[in-house]
């Protein structure tokens, strides 16, 4: 990278190590921010994200190594020129009396105002045009010690957003919002990075909005970044699970969402299912603690990619080729073995492999269930 | 546009608390000098203020008892006002003041102690030597408090730990009363009662160019201050040098609560009630409006508490300290109640 690169960098850390006190709690930290890059930290509870992102703020001291924001050492930028810079959003709540949402933002314009504070028409622009952003322009009469903790999120959000920072830096911005919130409250930070070329580091505790939000994804864990890079790189199945020592086959990079473990022990039933039918099943047997085996399932299908990580035995084909006979095979052993099938797929839709297990089923004297809820049914009759 | 529709009515607010405030002041400091023993219609009474000093007995009395005593209810009043206004924006603590944090306490101890040596040695005690005292005994009750502060986490804590700080310096107090030869006894009892009257010209004089010095001083750190307001963390974030700000409002507010102390005694629930009655006046704590107002209804509280403890009973006198009690605690048990956040 030549020199003239880094000058451009909104943010440079290098053999950086954070903590309070003398012993570092993350040493060993490169980090190069550009801007209009959105950066996500995720890690465990207690990996010591909220401490870097202080230390990037600079209000702990670095432990060893150097941070620069947009070329300069960040401890040589004064107060005021650092907050003209660099905002921030932590998980504090101010304790406040009497002061409404708009009050809070205001406070956010303190860099720009004069000696007593009082907001001229710009700085009233500014704030006007945060509040509208963050969507509380209707709330900002509201006492702030009266709202619910999304409104003073968004609340502090708006106030970080009316410093007019070039670097914004927010530890959890989407805790405490629910699921509509979080996907505006990232959406926003991603227009700001790409309108206003801001550069946004964030720590994430939901690692499937991680995924989808950030260009590049720094991952903390026991004192050091154990990865970082673009999220499809970094966040493979087997990277999430040994950050977050989950178990193997909980984490699903395709739609960086979790699912509970997988029943353990011999499967009880045989699910036939397809082209996302059988997804409801597997859930219901999965909280049911029903170990099961499923097929024969095309790869990729989607049934295909949830069963990878509920079902005890999966038999798959190769996408794209027709049903090898071994596997149909295979698929009839098991459905002897569990001796009760459950078939997911409406009846007349069955293709020629489901027909073929159907009346091997009926055959062998195995129960055959139209839907999950008729078997769990005669569970709790027994 | 509605948001200027807002802040109008905010201006209004604001200008309508300052005028009913100035008014109702000046009011009582008119009524403080005309009641008495000695009746005085209002224009006599201001008559003769604006005579100047004369040798009559009406002028006298108005010069050398009522006029320095008024002043002083009031200088003082405003004073107490803001630095209890200091120390709930420092602590995040709507029922922080120097009294319930047991800083007046402490002063009081420390000017207790100076008045024996002083007194004992055959000296008298000048206006600079009571509040030299009583600043440090507030600063180190303060440090006490401070380093308390640093361990517990909780509001309702923090105002326990400094009750029984004032606990601690009010019997250190009352030894060194029952152990004080008899001339000092007489002094201290008197003046550690709380009570505005026997003022001196002198003493009025110090108070007021350090009280207003300190309201000066209070204005122009109004924009820290708010800053500050939202904590510790958003405050850093904007720049805020807070190391040097909480040194300061540290400093003040105990220069403040030691001047009270000095000149009055221990006054108790002014420094909570007035900030939350300016707080609750124009719906908003900003330090900038805040400040001049909790000035003002310090002023009238104490004015009108000093008016009442002499009136009442006449010519039996209360202490301030009772009246202000009489009227400031109901307020501080109803903000509790209000404030549901208060832990």
């Amino acid at each position: 990278m030549s020199a003239r690169d880094t000058d451009m960098l909104a943010l440079v850390a290098h053999g950086l190590a954070v903590g309070h006190g003398a012993h570092p709690l993350i040493r060993g930290i490169d980090l190069a921010v550009h801007p209009g890059q959105v950066v996500a930290l995720i890690g465990p509870n207690g990996s010591g994200k909220t401490t870097l992102l202080k230390t990037l703020a600079g209000h702990l001291a670095p432990l060893a190594g150097d941070i620069s924001v947009f070329g300069q050492a960040l401890r040589d930028v004064d107060g005021t020129a650092r907050a003209r810079t660099i905002a921030c959003l932590f998980t504090e709540r101010p304790r406040t009396e009497l002061m409404t949402c708009q009050d809070i933002v205001e406070a956010g314009r303190y860099p720009y105002t004069g000696s007593l504070g009082i907001l001229d028409a710009k700085d009233r622009e500014a704030v006007r045009a945060a509040l509208t952003e963050a969507g509380i322009w209707d709330i900002r009469d509201r006492d702030f010690a009266h709202m619910s903790d999304g409104q003073r999120q968004r609340t502090l959000l708006a106030r970080a957003l009316v410093q007019m920072p070039r670097l914004l830096l927010l530890d959890e911005p989407t805790s405490y919002l629910d699921i509509h919130a979080q996907i505006e409250m990232l959406a926003l930070l991603r227009r700001h990075a790409r309108e206003r070329n801001m550069a946004i580091v964030a720590s994430l505790h939901e690692i499937e909005l991680a995924q989808k939000a950030a260009d590049h994804v720094v991952c903390i864990r026991d004192g050091h970044v154990i990865r970082q890079g673009t999220p499809d790189r970094v966040m493979t199945a087997q990277a999430i699970e040994d950050l977050y020592g989950l178990d193997a086959g909980s984490f699903e990079p395709a739609f960086g969402s979790v699912e509970l473990p997988a029943p353990t022990g011999a499967a009880r039933v045989f699910v036939l299912a397809g082209a996302g039918t059988g997804a409801p099943c597997f859930r219901a047997l999965q909280r049911a603690g029903i170990p099961f085996a499923t097929g024969v399932l095309y790869e990729h299908d989607i049934d295909c990619v949830l069963a990878r990580h509920l079902a005890g035995t999966v038999i798959a084909q190769y996408a794209y080729e027709p049903i090898d006979e071994e596997l149909v095979a295979q698929a009839c052993r098991t459905i002897s073995a569990c001796g009760t099938l459950i078939c997911c797929i409406d009846g007349g839709n069955e293709d020629a492999t489901a027909r073929v297990l159907i009346d091997h089923a009926v055959r062998s004297g195995v129960a055959v269930f139209r839907s999950v809820d008729a078997y769990l049914g005669t569970l709790d009759r027994g | 546009m509605t948001a200027r529709g807002s802040t109008d009515i905010r201006r209004m607010r604001l200008a309508g608390a300052h005028i009913a405030l100035a008014i109702a002041l000046i009011a009582l400091f008119v009524a403080s000098l005309c009641a008495g023993s000695a009746d005085l219609s209002p224009a006599e009474s201001l008559g003769l203020v604006l005579a100047g000093p004369a040798d009559s007995t009406a002028s006298r009395i108005i010069w050398e008892i009522r006029l320095p005593r008024a002043i002083m209810s009031l200088v003082l009043g405003g004073g107490l006002s803001l630095s209890g206004f200091l120390l709930q924006t420092f602590f995040a603590n709507p029922i922080a003041d120097p009294f319930v944090l047991g800083i007046s306490s402490g002063a009081r101890c420390a000017i207790a102690v100076l008045m024996i040596a002083v007194l004992g040695s055959g000296q008298i005690l000048t206006p600079a030597m009571s509040i030299a005292g009583a600043l440090v005994g507030s600063l180190a009750t303060m440090g006490l408090v401070l380093l308390i502060a640093r361990r517990v986490r909780t509001q309702s804590m923090l105002i326990v730990a400094g009750v029984m700080v004032g606990y601690i310096c009010s019997a250190v107090t009352n030894f060194l009363i029952a152990f004080a030869d008899d001339q000092s006894i007489v002094n201290l009892q008197s003046w550690s009662q709380g009570s505005f009257s026997g003022s001196r010209w002198s003493e009025v004089a110090a108070a007021v160019v350090i009280v207003v010095a300190a309201t000066a001083v209070v204005i122009a750190l109004s924009k820290p201050l708010g800053a500050y307001q939202l904590g510790e963390t958003y405050a850093k974030s904007l720049g805020v040098h807070v190391m040097g700000l909480r040194m300061l409002i540290v400093l003040i507010s105990s220069l403040l609560s030691a001047c009270v102390v000095a000149f009055a005694g221990p006054i108790s629930f002014v420094g909570i009630a007035a900030p939350h009655i300016a707080k609750i006046a124009i719906g908003s704590s900003r330090p900038l409006a805040v400040t001049p107002l909790c000035f003002l209804t310090g002023a009238v509280f104490c004015c009108g508490c000093d008016l009442v403890a002499r009136m009442l009973f006449s010519p039996v006198e209360l202490s301030v300290s009772a009246v202000t009690a009489v009227f400031g605690a109901p307020i501080v048990i109803a903000l509790m109640l209000r404030t549901r956040t208060f832990r």
